[in-house]
């Protein structure tokens, strides 16, 4: 999980102490479990494997009383779902946050302008189609999924330090979440800016699946360096290097077709 | 028009595909004149080369006349006769502007692909599977030419195309590689492979002042072509390379070795039939025969250098006795920019006539028939050039 400033306010709701990341029922069977496990463990002191069970039947019962798993803590999940509406409420989201940075052989200032304007995020930010700049510090974005759903939200600038740091996020009670982060810095020697990207969004599918996505990896942060690829080239290059369009071979039979 | 497309491994054909167009603001359109098989594109034909598609262009060795260019191209104009550098480059990101062109950071479409198996992106390549970029080749009538505003060279009058044409690829692959070997007066270059590419390192390393040249090869007809370019030579189907070079330098060793052979050498001995078992099973990707060679017999000190195409995986690289002997490596595609301008001053100037290296000429319809010749050696083959 990524840490900068302007997404930690977003985590402001966190609780003081380890998170509470099981849910009420499994707490009560967690506690009955873990007392029936050391009950078992001392009723049969001598035979082998007791001090085992009796260790994880106290963890057991432990980690109901406390309403905290290490695992869940691990995998970033949890079954506390009443827990997590809350903080999602309050702006504390269960969302996948993923990072990148790259060197662009541009000045910090002239790097963060081309990004600060927001009509040029299409350019760069993969599934957004377009960003257009409203009253106010809000934007209205948008995008469209993987599979050609519509997506549409407003945005608002979080914090916007000129050559340093651009952050914003969807305005609370938008249809989808998403937040980022921009910053600039010097590279060394002359060499550029070091731009870091790091984007919080809403996993699309069930809980099991963001799970799955979150202990074995996704797509995303293959495509943030996408994004991160694209900024660059645009600031260097002047445009992105593309072969869509160009002539392709086939065999006799089916037409010529271009890719 | 008419281009030679990749299918799959031995197969390739000359098909009608649709006109390139103007993709790009950066981009330019060249008719080509002349285009020729590079040894590695053996590599491709041999299915060596992973992410090629059925239908890729194939060729990164091109002349041609530009006729159209991008609304950004101002150094070009349609009419203009250029070569143009096998690899793309931007010209702006911080290799381009070091000189490492090959290097370049923003010219490969794919380059998530290339950063994911080598871990970082190079250049875009012509012709050159779909980890390099995907960009259609140049053994075709027509072909795009991206960021042309930074790699095509205008060739003045009075060059012809043949001459000019291994400005794109050989003659600076061959002379990068002598070049590393940082050659002092007396330096002994042993070269491994008589191919295209050894045979301009071969006579750039005389340009460079090597003392002596020493070439290895098999191949009658190429071993001929490297002798009358200035180079002593060892047949290593009759002789054992590495007793030869220690006898032959006075026990010094040469004081470089350049590997022109790279991921598909041919050997003699256990460790040449082990390569090919190991390749043959999938265990290894590269057969670095010629890279052992030169590594075991490279003098204390001395410099290795490789423009010969490695892939992927080397088994059984005797890295202990290049610590040992504190080689260094020096390796890569080729920054053809950097050399374009000075070599083909050399050619005006008569220092060097790049043709000697055509062996043969026939129609782009001929391409598959081409391939097959030169895979194989026949008929004394050692460069082809096509003519759409």
């Amino acid at each position: 999980m990524s840490s900068i400033d302007a997404t930690e306010d977003l985590a402001a709701a966190d609780h003081p102490g380890p998170e509470v990341n099981v849910g009420q029922l499994e707490r009560a069977v967690s506690i009955t479990l873990g007392t029936a496990l050391v009950a078992l463990a001392l009723s049969r002191r001598r035979s082998a494997g007791a001090l085992t069970v009796g260790v994880f039947g106290a963890y057991m019962a432990w980690r109901g009383a406390r309403g905290h798993c290490a695992l869940y803590e691990l995998l970033d999940t949890g079954t506390a779902g009443d827990d997590e509406d809350d903080r999602l409420a309050a702006g504390g989201h269960d969302d996948v946050s993923v990072e990148g940075a790259i060197t662009i052989a541009r000045g910090p200032e002239e790097v963060y302008a081309f990004c600060r304007a927001l009509e040029n995020a299409p350019r760069f930010l993969a599934y957004v189609e377009s960003v257009r700049t409203l009253e106010g510090g809000l934007s209205r974005w948008l995008a469209r999924t993987a599979a050609g759903t519509p997506l549409e939200w407003e945005a608002e600038v979080l914090e916007d330090l000129p050559g340093r740091l651009f952050a914003w996020r969807s305005r609370p009670g938008s249809p989808v979440h998403h937040a980022g982060a921009l910053r600039f810095q010097p590279a060394p020697g002359g060499r550029g800016t070091e731009v870091r990207l790091d984007v919080e969004y809403e996993p699309p599918g069930a809980p099991i699946a963001r799970m799955v996505a979150r202990v074995f990896g996704s797509a995303a942060e293959y495509r943030i360096d996408e994004d991160l690829r694209r900024l660059k080239q645009l600031l260097e290059a002047g445009e992105t290097p593309t072969t869509r369009g160009q002539p392709q071979g086939c065999l006799p039979g089916s037409a010529p077709a271009a890719t | 028009m008419k281009a030679n497309c990749w299918f799959g491994r031995h197969d390739v054909r000359v098909c009608e595909v649709a006109d390139p167009q103007l993709l790009n603001p950066r981009d330019a359109l060249v008719r080509v004149r002349a285009t020729a098989i590079c040894g590695s594109d053996l590599h491709l034909y041999d299915g060596h080369v992973p992410s090629m598609r059925e239908g890729d262009i194939l060729g990164h060795e091109f002349l041609g006349e530009v006729t159209a260019v991008g609304s950004a191209v101002e150094s070009l104009r349609p009419g203009d006769r250029v070569v143009v550098p096998f690899a793309i480059s931007c010209g702006r990101c911080f290799f381009c502007q070091r000189g490492q062109w090959a290097l370049c950071d923003n010219s490969n479409p794919n380059a998530g692909l290339a950063a994911a198996r080598h871990g970082f992106s190079c250049a875009g390549l012509f012709g050159y599977s779909h980890t390099m970029g995907g960009y259609a080749g140049g053994q075709a009538e027509q072909v795009r030419v991206p960021f042309a505003d930074v790699g095509p060279l205008k060739l003045p009058e009075g060059i012809s195309d043949e001459q000019a044409l291994f400005l794109s690829d050989i003659f600076p692959t061959g002379y990068m590689a002598a070049e590393s070997c940082d050659i002092h007066p007396g330096d002994v270059i042993a070269i491994w492979g008589c191919g295209p590419v050894g045979q301009f390192a071969l006579r750039s390393a005389r340009l460079l002042g090597a003392e002596r040249v020493i070439a290895i090869d098999r191949e009658p007809a190429r071993l001929s072509m490297a002798a009358a370019g200035g180079a002593e030579t060892i047949d290593f189907a009759h002789e054992d390379v590495i007793p030869r070079l220690v006898e032959t330098t006075g026990g010094r060793g040469p004081d470089a070795c350049i590997d022109c052979v790279g991921l598909e050498a041919y050997g003699r001995g256990a460790d040449a039939l082990y390569d090919r078992a190991r390749t043959a099973l999938r265990l290894a990707t590269d057969r670095p025969t010629a890279l052992r060679q030169a590594v075991r017999a490279c003098r204390k000190g001395g410099i290795v250098s490789i423009p010969g195409v490695y892939g992927g995986l080397v088994d059984k690289l005797p890295l202990g006795s290049a610590f040992a002997k504190g080689l260094t490596f020096k390796m890569g595609q080729t920054h053809v920019q950097r050399y374009m301008r000075p070599l083909l001053q050399l050619i005006q100037e008569g220092a060097i006539d790049p043709t000697f290296v055509v062996t043969h000429r026939l129609p782009l319809e001929f391409a598959p028939e081409a391939y097959e010749l030169f895979k194989h050696k026949r008929d004394g083959c050692v460069k082809v050039v096509l003519i759409p």
